[in-house]
């Protein structure tokens, strides 16, 4: 793999101090980030028609607060209905300016945004740093055809400063940018060439069954609230006051027996769950398509609403990581994602799929990565000492202990004794913690695997391992382990493998990165 | 039973101003905890304060004067040709090892103490944000010296350190 010289290393922000560089300048090139080769690229603006979405977007988005300063003025006076007023015509005015001052374009070597008319910012992005590529269309988006690019980046800056994001462009100039932006191989590659290039290849598409898995999900959770929420605001369009409605259900039901009304509203909450997770799942995962794109890059399609498309560059894909929650390991089901630089939280970590049965997560896992199952998510791991599994056990009981002795202080009477229900539940995860821990070594990728709550196992590529932090505790010194983390550009930054014998850990070291870590031992 | 890791310690310790440097910042730690409890209790508040205060003075000096030099002790530092190595903490020990070759940047800093006692920090950064070594407490001239160094190293590397 040929790599290109390191050009300047970081992606620069920079904020221009808003009293020298007010409104009044115009958008330019920085005299200094812009070597004279690519002055002449010219600056692009986002697409006109964002004139209107955003004021539009926003608009609706203040609906309640118009609704509720329209509502409670009194009759005759018009104040409220010029706040109003006002409020829309300041939303369209920053509209404009944001806008108006807001530039971008691709140099053979960067990508660069100014923005901002009151905080000016300037960015600029190394395009050999560009990781991922992720589209993302808000319905107000899709109704004019645009799309939001946000590109994700390595850099060793903190989630905010790792990309930039466009918003929005029109969808054909986002295509455009996407491909344009992850290619890098082809500088001169004629355009002809492309079209005749080979079509992507289908990994894998929605399966309707898969619905079953969404109930399962932490998002069932928020699944509740959107059911409250829609319930409460079409009772309120009613012209009925649902707090109040609740509150007199709730109190008939105490009437007619407490166990009746906390088994009514136990029923109650858990079918808001299902039937919100079910929504959410069909509004996140409708049309889901991943894909391996002819020009080397992994790409997800997805959503109902809002459509969202993430790419990511293939040759930059450090692992995959299979996740497991509590709810979802019950119904034997997982969830892959990939492990690549530039993942925000936006994009959801990553995520290569919906929640399926755990096979298909690990098939796709395998396909993602290229590489067979059993040197990636399902090989077999190494145990661990004694003494780490005896310290899941201690971590997990310890704490437990201490809270139960306050819940006895407090009230010895009902909570000290209900506490009590914690600690066979917490030596049940303790147990599973210690079952679930493990780690190996295979031809290409360090796989570890931990957690109870949330069992994780990180397959990730020798090759992406940038450098190592092992951590050891007075406790971990006592019981003869410490913590290996190996530090990739790649996911979270970093990857733990827990409490591993110290001889363990610098073999492996020294295995990964013999030229580096060899000479230390 | 204690087992340690059978790496090498770094070669280097730090300047021995580092004890001094980090004496002072937790003095002000303490003087800080300290001054509010009897301000509180000249302002006519309960005498328990008395004792806290006492009690935070004292356990403040004895780190004052144990902990630095424990640190000093501990904290070390290397440069190979392949490698930054550091091991630092008193408590929870620590090693970080960053590949020559994914080495991004190389910065150095100068608190208020540490510019009052003409120490620096050296700290090298890769592509992940949970990679970056720093050395901490280096004599100024020497921080400098090593920072460009380090510079001129990377540079030379070929890759794009990811």
């Amino acid at each position: 793999m040929s790599r290109p010289a390191r050009p300047d290393l970081r992606a620069d922000s920079r904020s221009a101090d808003p009293l020298d560089a007010g409104p009044s300048t115009t958008p330019g090139p920085h005299p200094d980030d812009t070597p004279s080769s690519t002055a002449e690229v010219p600056w692009r603006r986002l697409d006109p028609r964002m004139l209107v979405v955003h004021p539009v977007a926003s608009v609706i988005r203040l609906l309640p607060a118009f609704a509720v300063i329209l509502l409670t003025g009194r009759e005759g006076d018009l104040t409220h209905v010029w706040i109003s007023l006002g409020a829309a015509a300041m939303i369209v005015i920053f509209g404009v300016l944001r806008w108006r001052f807001t530039q971008y374009r691709i140099t053979p070597d960067r990508v660069e945004l100014h923005s901002g008319w009151l905080r000016r910012q300037r960015r600029s992005l190394p395009r050999d740093r560009i990781r991922t590529v992720d589209l993302t269309a808000r319905l107000e988006h899709r109704i004019f055809g645009l799309s939001v690019v946000k590109i994700g980046s390595a850099t060793g800056g903190t989630g905010e400063h790792a990309g930039l994001a466009l918003d929005a462009v029109s969808k054909a100039e986002a295509d455009q940018l996407r491909r344009e932006l992850l290619d890098r191989s082809p500088a001169a590659r004629p355009a002809e060439a492309r079209q005749v290039a080979p079509p992507s290849i289908e990994l894998a598409r929605l399966d309707w069954a898969w619905l079953r898995f969404a109930p399962l999900s932490f998002s069932s959770l928020a699944g509740i609230g959107i059911v409250a929420g829609a319930l409460f605001n079409v009772l309120n369009e009613a012209g009925a006051n649902p707090g109040r409605l609740a509150g007199d259900a709730v109190d008939r039901l105490i009437r007619t027996g407490l166990a009746t009304a906390i088994g009514l509203i136990a029923i109650t909450v858990l079918a808001a769950a299902v039937i919100g997770s079910l929504l959410l799942f069909a509004e996140r995962w409708y049309g889901y398509r991943l894909t391996r794109e002819p020009d080397g890059t992994l790409r997800v399609r997805r959503g109902l609403l809002t459509r969202r498309s993430l790419s990511v560059s293939e040759r930059r894909l450090r692992g995959v990581e299979v996740a497991e929650p509590i709810l979802l390991r019950a119904g034997h089901g997982a969830q892959t994602r990939a492990l690549a630089a530039g993942l925000t939280k936006d994009s959801q970590g990553g995520v290569l799929q919906p929640p399926v049965p755990r096979g298909e997560a690990h098939r796709v896992a395998s396909v993602a990565a290229a590489a067979p199952p059993e040197e990636i998510t399902c090989a077999p791991l190494r145990p661990h000492p004694p003494a780490a599994r005896r310290r899941r056990f201690t971590r997990a009981l310890g704490p437990t202990l201490v809270l139960v002795a306050a819940a006895f202080v407090v009230d010895a009477r009902v909570l000290g004794p209900a506490s009590l229900v914690l600690l066979p539940a917490m030596a049940v995860v303790g147990w599973d913690r210690a079952r679930v821990l493990g780690h190996t070594l295979t031809r290409g990728y360090l796989v570890a695997r931990q957690g109870s709550v949330v069992r994780r196992t990180v397959a990730l590529q020798r090759g992406g391992v940038i450098g190592w932090r092992v951590r050891q505790s007075p406790f971990q010194r006592r019981a003869g382990v410490v913590t290996l983390e190996a530090v990739t550009a790649a996911g979270s930054g970093a990857y733990s493998v827990l409490d591993v014998a110290p001889d363990d850990a610098v073999a492996l070291m020294t295995t990964v990165d013999p030229d580096v870590v060899g000479p230390l031992t | 039973m204690s087992v340690a890791l059978p790496l090498r310690p770094p070669a280097h310790q730090v300047d021995r101003r580092a004890v001094r440097w980090w004496q002072l910042r937790d003095l002000i730690t303490v003087v800080v905890l300290v001054v509010p409890q009897l301000v509180a209790l000249a302002l006519g508040w309960p005498g328990w304060l008395a004792a806290t205060a006492a009690a935070t003075a004292v356990l403040g000096l004895v780190y004052v004067l144990v902990v630095p030099r424990l640190l000093y002790r501990i904290h070390r530092w290397e440069i190979t040709d392949e490698a930054v190595y550091t091991l630092s903490g008193w408590l929870v020990r620590e090693w970080r090892i960053a590949p020559i070759s994914r080495v991004q940047t190389v910065d150095t800093q100068h608190g208020p103490l540490q510019q009052l006692l003409k120490l620096a920090s050296v700290t090298v950064t890769t592509a992940s944000a949970k990679g970056p070594v720093t050395i901490r407490g280096l004599a100024e001239e020497h921080a400098a010296e090593l920072a460009r160094v380090l510079t001129a190293t990377t540079q030379a590397t070929p890759g794009d350190a990811t």
